[in-house]
Parts: structure tokens; C-alpha cells; sequence
């Protein structure tokens, strides 16, 4: 066997060896694409609209204007209220697995040149569930968007309650309410974007909270928990029950935006509102 | 007694079936009183009360969730767990007691707010932040205290406030123990060791600066003595309120924020050695 032929067999090797990415299942539809298509098209599904669910990286790559995004709070991390087991463990295991410190990103970007405080929460980390520290972020976030006299942006991706951090995280949602209300006595703009799945004690707070509520299509919106709702009234709910749609339908969201017109309609709605902001 | 009750036992204690409710205790703690019904917006929700009264001959408003003495009681009031309507009409009165420069005193005994198919289409979510909202900025005094179970986002939607004191026996938690222990260990009977490890009774609370205050209830538990139980929550309310009325509003709403603020505990890594995002 030549050098060159050696060459090939191990490279052709490396290349077999890589896995191959899966394809995507559609939660809503239940049809598959292939990943590739699944990028080409954000991340939606091409066949029922459902937006999936994104990094933070991801989602702030398609949102800020490139090279914009200056992350702030970058270092803060959990640490353990009220002695649950394992709890440092699980989250220092996260951060490598994800590459995050905490389940919310928060900084300060342009989207169309309009300047802005983003954050946002990453359903990859602890479901994004709601401790301490994505509380503190959320509120140093408005008081950022206060203190600059800037709008702030709000991606909103919630399992609820980070129940490792017990009483500590239900306080949270006291806080990142009272931050959204202060902020909102300045008088600045908050727009509300939220995105698969908005629920429990996000919903009930700050989620719910903003200027201009945006859901992306057919994601998941709600309070309780599906299962237990059916637990409690003992049959199925409907497939659309606690959609984007079914917000919309019932007054809780302004509107729906499909992720390609994200930019473009959050910057417009900036500048709807600068005078106000300024 | 104190130094071997579980939170196993305050639970089982707080669901002692003769445990006074606050339909018990307001009479015994306030005159004048009138109830008010409804949210101007869709319905009345049984599961809130929402009053006017006296306390000590002071005019205050009163929000209170309900728990119902027996069966039929309980269906009424949906077991104390509040729909939107509830506590849109919390907030009703809230504003209605600002406008007249009357203190707000809330009762807090909720296993949650209500997890059902109305409840999310009237916007259990927006109903609750509201409340958050709105509390935190209300120019007058809010006292809030918890009777027995202080369950989650139902109960912290009446638990934004200057001053929160817990009965001895009540607890605090971001979810029922039974709720916890089917998410973390998939077995709801396991109630007893969820207790164990969530820190819920009122002296977690007060070390976890959520709480300010315990009262004391009569020996082996509210339901022995109502009256002296009665006795104690008046004593609080009234010397809690002496407090918060004497001082300025707007000094009161910057250390209500304040106090929500700061719960909460992280720490900072070196940000080098994370790129998140």
C-alpha cells in the first residue's frame, strides 16, 4: 500500500467514523427533513411552520447585525441556595455539554442598526428553567436597557421554575417583574419574543410582561404543564391547545412572526418607538 | 416541640381538617367588614375573597384566597386555586385601595393557582405577572401573610409586599410536594422525602429572606385555638402596619423592590473561560 493509498483509507475512515447529523423530526407535523434543509430554512420546519428550538448562539447569530452582539454578565454562574443534592454537579456538566455558564445570554447588539439590550434564554441549558442567575440577568438586563436609555429585546424560552433552587426560584419571578416594571416607568421599550416553550413561571412573569409580545409560529406558550392539565381534567387536550395561534386567539400575544421577518419587524418597532425611547 | 416537628408534620398539620380558613379569621381579626365581588371583567372567582374593613378602626383593603371547611365549601371555592378572574379582581381592589390611600393586606393559602383548560385560554400567565407588576408598584402599604399552603406562582401573585409573615406551620414552595416529588423522582408518594430536601417552612423562608416574620399558632396547631391564633395574626398586622404607615410611600416602595432584588445567589467566574452565546 502506497503512502497516498494509506492516506485515502484513514481519511475515508474519519469521514465514515463521523456521525451523521439525524434528521430532524418535526414535534408538531411529525414529518423528518434532513438536517441541511433544516439549516437552509432557520431551523423551521418546512413542512408545518414550527419553529424550532434555537442555541442562544444560534438565535443571536440570526438576530444581531454580525459582529454586533457585546455580551454582558458573561461569567455569572449558580451556585447552590439550598443544598439540592447533585445540583453543582448537573450544572457544571451543562456547562461543558453546552458551552454556556447559565440558561440566559444577555448583552448589547444592533438588529438593523438599531441598538438594543438582547437577551437570550437557551432551552438546552436545564430547560432554561428559571434560577438565580438567569433572574439576576433578566434584571440587570433592564436596568442595562434603563441606564443607557435603550429598548431591550427579550427571546423568552422557559420550562418554568429552576425547582433545584426551591423558594430562591420563585422569588425570581418577583424580581424579573419588578425590574420589567421599573424599566417600564422610564418609559422604555420592551418587546417580548417568545419562542419554544414559553412556560410556567416565565409566562407568569416578565414573559408576559412586555410592550409588544412576538411569538414565533406553532411554538409552545403556556402556564401549566400539558400533562397536567389533562391530569386534571381527566381527558386530551387539542393538538393547538397552548400555541403561539392559541395565544393569539385569546388576546395574550400582539403578534405572530415567522422567523425570516424577525429582524426586520423587531428593528421596525424599534424605530416606531424611538422618540418615546429617547 | 419546635426542635422535633418535620416539615413532613407542619403539611400534615395544615391539612388538619378543622385548620381554620380565612373565613374563620376575619371576623375575629377585623370589623366593617364588606365583601366586594367580581373583576368588572369576566366573572367573580369564589377561590379569592376581596373586601373592605377595619383593622383597629383603620380602613384596609382585604384580598385573601380561600380554602373551603368541607367538600361542598371546597368545590365552591375550586379548592383556594384561583382562575385569571381571581386575581384580576386581586388587582381590581388593589388599585381601588390605592386610590383611597388604604393599606393592603393579603392572606396567602393556595396549593396554586389553577392548572386547567380556562384558566390558560383567560391567561393564568399574564394574570399572575400582573399581579407581580402591579404590587411591586402600588402606593400603598401591602402586608401579606401566609395562612397555610403559600403554593407557587398562585401564592406569590398575593405575595409581592412590604412585610410577609408566615404562620408557625404554614410553608412556602415554588411547587406542592407531591408536584415535586413526580418531577424530580417520578413518584408523586413520595411527599414525605420532597419535604425533606425543598426548605418550606417558615423559617426557611425567613432565612432565605423571603419571609419577615413567624406567627406563632396555638400549641399543636392553629385548629386548637383559632381565637388565640386570631390574636396573634391581629398583633402582627396591626404593628406592622404602624410601621409601614408612618413611613414615607415612596422610601417603601424602593425597599420593597429592593427586598425582591436581592434574593437570589450566584457567583462571577473569570468570563475568559466562557464564551457563552
Amino acid at each position: 500500500m502506497t503512502m497516498e493509498e494509506l492516506f485515502r483509507q484513514v481519511t475515508q475512515k474519519f469521514y465514515d467514523d463521523q456521525p451523521k447529523e439525524p434528521d430532524f423530526k418535526c414535534p408538531r407535523c411529525q414529518k423528518s427533513t434532513s438536517a441541511k434543509t433544516m439549516q437552509e430554512n432557520m431551523q423551521v420546519c418546512p413542512f408545518c411552520g414550527y419553529s424550532s428550538r434555537l442555541t442562544a448562539r444560534d438565535r443571536l447569530r440570526m438576530t444581531c447585525d454580525k459582529d454586533s452582539f457585546t455580551e454582558t454578565e458573561a461569567g455569572m454562574t449558580s451556585v447552590n441556595p439550598i443544598d439540592f443534592p447533585d445540583y453543582e454537579d448537573k450544572i457544571a456538566e451543562l456547562r461543558d455539554k453546552t458551552g454556556l455558564a447559565e440558561a440566559v445570554v444577555t448583552g448589547i447588539c444592533t438588529i438593523h442598526n438599531e441598538k438594543c439590550v438582547i437577551a437570550v434564554m437557551d432551552s438546552h441549558f436545564m430547560m432554561a428553567s428559571m434560577g438565580s442567575v438567569v433572574g439576576e440577568k433578566i434584571a440587570r438586563a433592564f436596568e442595562l436597557a434603563g441606564k443607557e436609555k435603550l429598548p431591550i429585546v427579550i427571546f423568552t424560552a422557559s420550562g418554568g421554575a429552576r425547582m433545584q433552587e426551591g423558594l430562591v426560584s420563585l422569588m425570581q419571578m418577583a424580581k424579573t417583574s419588578g425590574a420589567a416594571a421599573k424599566y417600564s416607568e422610564q418609559g422604555g421599550l420592551y418587546i417580548t419574543v417568545m419562542t419554544d416553550p414559553t412556560t410556567g413561571g416565565v409566562t407568569a412573569s416578565f414573559a408576559s410582561l412586555g410592550d409588544v409580545i412576538i411569538a414565533e409560529p406553532k411554538v409552545l406558550i403556556g402556564f401549566a404543564g400539558r400533562r397536567v392539565i389533562e391530569g386534571t381534567i381527566k381527558q386530551q387536550l387539542p393538538e393547538d391547545f397552548q400555541s403561539a395561534e392559541f395565544m393569539l386567539e385569546n388576546g395574550f400575544v400582539d403578534m405572530i412572526v415567522e422567523r425570516r421577518n424577525m429582524r426586520r419587524t423587531i428593528a421596525h418597532l424599534i424605530r416606531l418607538h424611538r422618540e418615546e425611547v429617547r | 416541640m419546635d426542635e422535633i416537628i418535620t416539615p413532613y408534620d407542619r403539611l400534615s398539620l395544615i391539612r388538619h381538617r378543622d385548620r381554620p380558613t380565612v373565613r374563620d379569621y376575619i371576623p375575629m381579626i377585623f370589623t366593617d367588614v364588606y365583601e366586594l365581588h367580581g373583576d368588572r371583567l369576566y366573572s367573580d372567582d369564589k377561590a379569592i375573597f376581596g373586601g373592605i374593613g377595619r383593622l383597629d378602626g383603620l380602613p384596609v383593603t382585604i384580598i385573601a384566597e380561600v380554602k373551603g371547611r368541607d367538600l361542598s365549601e371546597n368545590k365552591e371555592v375550586n379548592f383556594a386555586m384561583p382562575h385569571p378572574e381571581g386575581y384580576r379582581k386581586a388587582l381590581r381592589l388593589a388599585h381601588q385601595a390605592e386610590k383611597f390611600h388604604r393599606p393592603v393586606i393579603n392572606f396567602i393559602d393556595t396549593p396554586g393557582a389553577y392548572c386547567g383548560v380556562e384558566a390558560e385560554e383567560r391567561g393564568q400567565g399574564e394574570a399572575i405577572a400582573r399581579c407581580l407588576y402591579e404590587f411591586m408598584q402600588l402606593k400603598v402599604p401591602v402586608i401579606s401573610v401566609v395562612l397555610g399552603e403559600g403554593g407557587s406562582g398562585g401564592a406569590l401573585a398575593l405575595g409581592v409586599c412590604d412585610e410577609l409573615a408566615m404562620l408557625e406551620n404554614s410553608i412556602y414552595s415554588v411547587i406542592s410536594p407531591r408536584g415535586f416529588a413526580s418531577l424530580i423522582w417520578k413518584d408523586a408518594s413520595k411527599e414525605r422525602e420532597a419535604c425533606n430536601i425543598m426548605h418550606i417552612t417558615a423559617e426557611d423562608a425567613v432565612r432565605l429572606g423571603v419571609a419577615e416574620q413567624i406567627i406563632m399558632e396555638a400549641e399543636g396547631g392553629a385548629h386548637t385555638d383559632p381565637e388565640i391564633t386570631a390574636e396573634n395574626i391581629h398583633r402582627f398586622l396591626s404593628n406592622s402596619l404602624n410601621d409601614k404607615m408612618a413611613k414615607d410611600i415612596d422610601e417603601l416602595l424602593v425597599s420593597r423592590y429592593n427586598k425582591f432584588r436581592s434574593i437570589g445567589e450566584f457567583t462571577l467566574m473569570d468570563s475568559s473561560e466562557n464564551q457563552g452565546g
